[in-house]
């Protein structure tokens, strides 16, 4: 069975239809992505599948579970973690701390235990601070650990962002944009970086505007527009679509 | 006797429901040019009450009055200058923060500028006794001066921002502060217009109502919170709205009485604040939609 | 460890206070001090709600008055005209109402203090929990006005009681007697113990505090501090946290409510009013939002002076300013005061 499964998602914004009974599935260990043209869509999928808006209609099945109507937190912790297309870094926070964050839903310890200061805490701790700085190695940046975070560079704020994803060890990974703002070297940085954390085990999903990223890694590319499905193939096929090609270049190039 | 009696509370209430609309209309004057509430607006009722009273030893009523509108317009102009002007883009949080030590400096100034006393101007015509009847229902003639004044202030102030290039230009500020900035006008400026603007009526609403309610230094802090109910009843920003919830509102707590002891009287208004913040807080006339645009 | 050694200067303060009033024989101070000492209580406590979960609350003299009014009507209730019936005699048979002497030596049959504590502490975590849900809700100005209702309904609920003692508020409240030997009362006999006994408690809801905000706990409240979407994002559980943050501040709050009523002997309504909250709030502002030390440095110093009548008729005047001033130029507490910064602005706009 397929790791998450899509069926029928609709999502309206008063009179908008953002998105219109999208339905599609990802196995798992595969890197598949979700593209359109802006306000195809994917950004609001994007928040459905993460629990950041809750769907009119439709379901969402996640490792035989209903995920659809949760709550942020709890899809964080059944295995989803995600990035944002505007990086959302914890401001006043060091990039470790930021990163250790990630490791919140593979911990335990709460009030009471936190201010008794309690001894399998600081294992506890010492494991998060290890994983962390793990999942910074695995990104490069383990030597920016003790910066500010909000106060690094911007692609370096992006690799902080996924090591927190990252640290969190998700079944599956929501990436949204993660190429926005990247010159050509870095984007195809980033289409390495997202091969390795495929071959991690890790099933990703991205959404993004820019076809020259996802055509190259992607084991399947869903095509948005105006809210609806209109092509869930293998990225060769896609690019010949003649549906995909005239939502791309326009109706009359046609 | 029955009917009677619910006519003499439906007229009491309204006519403090006409004082809480203008403290709602001078929240919702500041909050749209600026974005923020002003926790001191219930001083400015406060003080034009007392500087009236206090001037009317020297001058004629109506020029007392005028001159204590003025000087409390001069004073809500000079705190936005003071303390807002300067600040760029601050959170949420300090702005609060600040407004409310504003209200507490304006309240204890005016303890010790005029004590714990409660004073009242007097009566514009005829006195405590006299009364108009109107089958049965007698209302004071006061009660007809707050109510003509304060709808008087309504319909100008209506005129004023749909009419005046100054209203629009506040409107313009009010809609989007950036583009009202490209446009020339000096948006800076508004702020401080509308501080004065809400310092003015609350200062005249305070004046008039003050023979029949009294007033005294800490009178504020209540008025603020009742405004603030009634602007959130009506929707954080449509004036026109905040009138007929602070009618609601002067009229529940009228007829309170009727049921539970005086004391509680003011948790009326706080019960349905708490009510409308978790249930609706777009307002009973405000648009659901539009609301969540807005950034808090 | 590390994080404890402010702990080791705080104590060694402590003591060294106490000494040296012991030594100038100004004694009389402690019993200031004392009190302070369980304001700050309550002002710690507000800071982590504030300062660390990032919520305003304007209504905390709500909870402070929740804790010492339950527990003043309960240990001044009299109810030995009930002495026969079966529930105050189980009551008494479960050592949870006691006969004790009242002033004028008659008997009086009341709650002990030690159940009375456990009730208030009880009902502030159940009142904190039904209001907490829907407020924390509400963000900016709608959080700040739902709390600063909440404070207000408390007010005029104390005010407006008889059994609460309207205007009066309650009075003759019996010492608490924690261990035998050990009672927080006001009798000057027992002045240097109760000194040590509060500022202990101090001490001990530093240690929990600052343990906690180290803990993972902390880290997630930081973390809804700076964007509160990407911690749901992490698996946070915002509305939980915030929620379990605003109970735990509560809690404090109620805590040194009831000590500080038995410490006084009685409880009026100026500890439920508006100004004590804005004053808790000032208190936190003055001490830079996020720290629990800075807060506790301010909260000690401009507590005591206000006790010792310093501020005379000023005395709310002085903590509206403090709010302007800080906010204004000094945001982050006036531990974290920047003359260099706001010098060179000066420069900078003259030029």
């Amino acid at each position: 069975m397929a790791l998450l499964e899509v069926n029928n998602l609709s999502k309206r914004f008063g009179g908008l239809q953002a998105v219109k009974d999208v339905s599609f599935s990802v196995e798992r260990g595969m890197i598949k992505a979700v593209i359109g043209p802006n306000g195809a869509g994917k950004t609001t999928l994007f928040n459905l599948l993460s629990g950041f808006a809750e769907p009119d209609t439709g379901e969402v099945r996640f490792r035989d579970a209903w995920i659809h109507g949760r709550g942020p937190h709890q899809i964080a912790a059944s295995g989803i973690s995600r990035t944002f297309q505007h990086i959302r870094l914890f401001s006043h926070m060091t990039a470790l701390e930021n990163v250790t964050v990630g490791r919140h839903v593979r911990s335990r310890a709460g009030f009471v235990a936190g201010m008794l200061s309690l001894p399998w805490t600081h294992r506890e701790e010492r494991e998060i601070r290890e994983k962390s700085l793990n999942a910074m190695e695995f990104l490069g940046i383990a030597h920016l650990a003790h910066d500010e975070a909000t106060s690094l560079s911007y692609g370096q704020q992006r690799a902080v962002e996924l090591s927190r994803a990252l640290a969190a060890e998700p079944e599956m990974l929501l990436l949204d944009e993660p190429a926005a703002g990247l010159n050509m070297r870095e984007t195809a940085d980033l289409a390495n970086l997202i091969v390795r954390i495929r071959d991690r085990g890790i099933t990703v999903l991205i959404v993004e505007h820019d076809m020259s990223l996802v055509m190259k890694i992607s084991d399947e590319v869903v095509v948005l527009s105006y809210g609806e499905k209109i092509a869930d193939e293998k990225p060769l096929a896609v690019q010949k679509d003649p549906q995909v090609i005239s939502v791309y270049l326009g109706e009359d190039e046609c | 006797m029955f009917l009677e009696l619910f006519f003499q509370y439906l007229v009491a209430g309204l006519t403090y429901g006409t004082i809480y609309a203008i403290v709602g209309i001078g929240f919702n004057i500041v909050y749209n040019t600026t974005g923020i509430i002003n926790f001191a607006q219930g001083e400015f009722v406060m003080l034009g009450g007392m500087i009236a009273v206090s001037l009317h030893s020297l001058l004629p009523l109506p020029i007392a009055i005028a001159a204590a509108v003025v000087l409390t317009m001069a004073i809500g102009a000079l705190i936005e200058m003071t303390f807002i002007r300067w600040l760029v883009k601050p959170a949420v949080l300090r702005m609060i923060i600040i407004t409310i030590g504003i209200s507490i400096l304006v309240r204890e100034a005016a303890l010790h500028l005029w004590g714990e006393s409660v004073r009242s101007l007097p009566y514009f015509t005829g006195n405590e006794i006299s009364a108009f009847s109107f089958g049965g229902v007698r209302v004071s003639p006061q009660v007809l001066w707050t109510l003509g004044i304060c709808s008087v202030i309504v319909i100008s102030l209506n005129l004023f921002f749909k009419y005046t290039m100054l209203g629009r230009e506040m409107r313009a500020c009010a809609s989007n502060r950036d583009a009202a900035a490209l446009c020339g006008i000096p948006t800076r400026n508004m702020v401080t217009l509308s501080f004065a603007l809400a310092a003015g009526i609350g200062a005249l609403a305070g004046a008039v109502v003050s023979p029949i309610t009294q007033t005294s230094y800490s009178i504020g802090t209540g008025l603020a919170i009742k405004g603030f109910t009634v602007a959130i009843l009506g929707g954080l920003g449509n004036s026109m709205a905040a009138v007929a919830a602070g009618f609601i509102l002067g009229i529940l707590e009228s007829f309170s009485i009727w049921v539970m002891p005086t004391a509680y009287k003011d948790a009326i208004a706080i019960t349905i604040l708490l009510a409308m913040l978790f249930v609706r807080p777009s307002g009973l006339f405000g648009n659901k939609e539009a609301f969540r645009l807005k950034d808090f | 460890m590390k994080r404890y050694n402010h702990i080791l200067i705080l104590i060694a303060a402590v003591a060294g206070v106490q000494v040296l009033t012991a030594v100038l024989g100004k004694q009389f101070y402690l019993t200031q001090l004392t009190m302070t000492a369980y304001y700050c209580i309550a002002i710690v406590g507000l800071t982590l709600l504030m300062g660390f979960a990032g919520q305003i609350s304007l209504g905390h003299a709500g909870f402070f008055a929740i804790g010492g009014y339950t527990s003043a009507v309960l240990t001044t209730l009299d109810l030995s005209q009930f002495k026969d019936s079966s529930i105050v005699s189980l009551l008494a048979k479960l050592f949870i109402v006691t006969s004790r002497q009242d002033l004028y030596g008659g008997q009086v049959l009341s709650f002990n203090p030690w159940a009375a504590f456990i009730i208030a502490i009880g009902l502030t975590l159940v009142i904190a929990y039904i209001i907490g849900i829907p407020v924390l809700k509400l963000k900016g100005h709608y959080l700040a006005m739902a709390t600063l209702g909440f404070g207000t309904i408390i007010y005029s609920i104390v005010l407006g009681t008889q059994r609460f003692g309207a205007a009066d508020g309650i009075s003759s409240v019996p010492a608490f007697t924690l261990l035998p030997g050990l009672a927080v009362s006001g009798n000057t006999e027992f002045r240097v113990r109760n000194y040590y006994l509060a500022w202990t408690l101090v001490i001990g809801v530093m240690v929990l505090l600052i343990n906690l905000i180290n803990s993972r706990v902390g880290r997630a409240l930081r973390a809804i501090h700076g964007a509160e979407d990407a911690a749901g994002a992490m698996g946070v559980d915002t509305a939980r946290f915030k929620l379990n943050t605003f109970i735990l501040s509560a809690a404090l709050a109620s805590m040194a409510g009831v000590f500080l009523t038995h410490y006084n002997g009685g409880i009026g309504p100026s500890e439920a009013s508006i100004m004590k909250s804005v004053r808790y709030v000032a208190i936190v502002s003055v001490g830079g939002m996020g720290s629990l030390w800075g807060t506790l440095i301010m909260s000690t110093t401009l507590t005591f002076l206000s006790l010792r009548g310093y501020f005379g008729t000023f005395d709310d005047a002085v903590f509206g300013a403090i709010l302007i001033v800080i906010m204004l130029f000094s945001p982050q507490g006036i531990l974290q005061f920047d003359v260099k910064a706001l010098l060179k602005k000066l420069l900078r706009k003259k030029e």
